[in-house]
């Protein structure tokens, strides 16, 4: 057995799982909905990035890598629509892309479905997503933001949790 | 794809989509448009919803304050609010009757030339999608009059400004927006300086000598130069200050709460708002001069100002050259 052979077993041990029929439009609709719009009460609510656990969640699940890019980046460039005439098309747009791809290549290889998995992979996706937002506002838009603060750490950290719960929750919506 | 190995072609539409977005961004960027139809379409397609749900929520909690909650302290938590409100007029009244005589003038002239200047409520139904921007959105738009580069104010001080108009919405872009810039001088010296955002809760005021005299908790008022907001309009108060090179560091704690907005008010209109016979000599002070047009903001949240019996319509004349550049958004 070489060790071709065995990563082609591992995957084919991997299930690819289906949705009910609107759950990833519905989804989608609804994260873009709460981020939007729970903020004008909760301000504090502006911390947890629905719209990217949700394109996380999907990437995960559905384990097929030009999905899952193309679910980011229609979900980023909704984000991008409702950020205002200050973030232009294509910010979140970007970021959101990548992750649903590298989300998907990952769900295709690995076993994803444990809580710890998920809380791990979360923190290292927002890090990544928010690497390639500043990334793209360095670079192409030429302005200045900074690397690292405490605040993104702790958001890091609150998204993971709240991806566990609600990627728990987003497992009712499989197809049994 | 004929030709590319099944495995490479996600790869392949990976750097496709991605390269489709970098032109999306760089077409963006070359371009002065006045917005693009996909975000008229998106915010079209969901402002209904954010209303609904506002509307839903706005309801869900009026039930659950008046009748599970806390019924009676809750009115009596309403009525003490309304009192203290009041109050707050009182004391700016108070205040403003302390001054000279030849400020009360002078303040005498800038109600009169206010009360004349139409204004609008609107409630806050949606903020910013992400932590790039700091907009929120109203439920005016252009059904109301409401027009690009209005000023945006609350009874306490300066908001931002409207920046994207729609049918039945409209888009602020807040004071602590990285992009946006009010002009502004210090309550005590007069020192002139804009004052924009840091993307973070608290102002940076920009262009202040080393040795002028500044002092922490100065309040930082509008100077009027940006042709957008009257001048003595309430920015914020200095929280701390630190010598640079070569202009001091100044920071500033907005007025008005601008991460607690629920509803504002819109000036409706374009025009410069200067006062009546004002002089060079006799400057009325910053609590003076923004009573009134706080009053007024009060009075049109209540929904009684905008009358166009008494205020003239809008002005169909172009937004000044210097509105633009006094409050600026740079993207598109």
């Amino acid at each position: 057995m070489n060790d071709a052979f065995d990563i082609r077993n591992m995957e084919s041990h991997i299930e690819v799982h289906k949705f009910r029929g609107g759950a990833i439009v519905g989804a989608t609709l609804l994260a873009l909905m709460f981020q939007a719009f729970v903020p004008v009460y909760f301000a504090k609510a502006t911390m947890i990035d629905l719209p990217l656990l949700i394109t996380i969640y999907f990437g995960l699940s559905r384990r097929n890598p030009s999905t899952g890019l193309l679910l980011g980046m229609v979900i980023g460039l909704l984000q991008d629509s409702l950020s205002g005439p200050t973030v232009p098309l294509g910010l979140y747009g970007i970021a959101k892309t990548v992750i649903g791809y590298l989300a998907s290549s990952i769900g295709a290889r690995l076993d994803t479905e444990h809580p710890a998995a998920r809380f791990a992979l979360t923190i290292i996706f927002f890090g990544l997503h928010q690497g390639i937002v500043l990334l793209t506002r360095r670079i192409l838009l030429a302005q200045s933001s900074v690397w690292f603060t405490m605040h993104l750490a702790a958001a890091a950290v609150v998204n993971a949790i709240v991806a566990v719960f609600l990627f728990a929750l987003l497992d009712h919506l499989r197809k049994s | 794809m004929p030709g590319i190995p099944s495995r490479h072609k996600s790869i392949f539409l990976l750097a496709g989509v991605v390269l489709l977005q970098i032109l999306l961004l760089a077409l963006q960027i070359k371009r002065d448009s006045e917005g693009r139809l996909i975000r008229v379409w998106t915010v079209g397609a969901f402002s209904p919803f954010e209303r609904a749900g506002n509307h839903g929520i706005g309801h869900l909690r009026e039930t659950w304050r008046h009748y599970f909650a806390l019924q009676n302290t809750s009115r009596e938590n309403e009525l003490l609010r309304r009192e203290n409100d009041e109050l707050k007029m009182q004391v700016n009244q108070l205040q403003s009757k302390a001054n000279e005589a030849d400020r009360l003038a002078l303040l005498l002239n800038f109600h009169k030339s206010h009360e004349n200047v139409p204004m609008l409520g609107a409630r806050v139904i949606a903020t910013s999608a992400g932590t790039a921007s700091a907009t929120i959105m109203l439920d005016r738009g252009s059904k109301d009059h409401i027009k690009k580069n209005m000023g945006v104010i609350t009874p306490e001080g300066v908001v931002g400004k409207i920046v994207e108009v729609y049918d039945n919405t409209s888009e602020v872009l807040l004071l602590t927006d990285k992009d946006s810039g009010v002009g502004a001088m210090l309550g005590n010296s007069r020192k002139q300086s804009p004052v924009g955002g840091a993307g973070e809760p608290l102002l940076v005021m920009k262009y202040v000598a080393n040795d002028d005299a500044v002092n922490v908790g100065e309040r930082v008022v509008t100077s009027g130069m940006d042709k957008i907001f009257p001048r003595d309009l309430p920015i914020g108060t200095i929280t701390d200050i630190k010598p640079g090179n070569p202009f001091k560091s100044i920071r500033i704690r907005p007025s008005a709460d601008l991460e607690r907005l629920e509803e504002v008010i819109v000036l409706l209109t374009l025009q410069p708002l200067q006062m009546n016979q004002e002089t060079e000599t006799a400057k009325p002070s910053a609590s003076a001069a923004s009573k009134p047009v706080a009053e007024t903001a009060k009075s049109a949240v209540s929904g009684t100002v905008p009358q166009p019996a008494q205020a003239p319509p809008v002005s169909p004349a172009p937004v000044p050259a210097s509105a633009n550049a006094a409050s600026t958004v740079k993207p598109e």
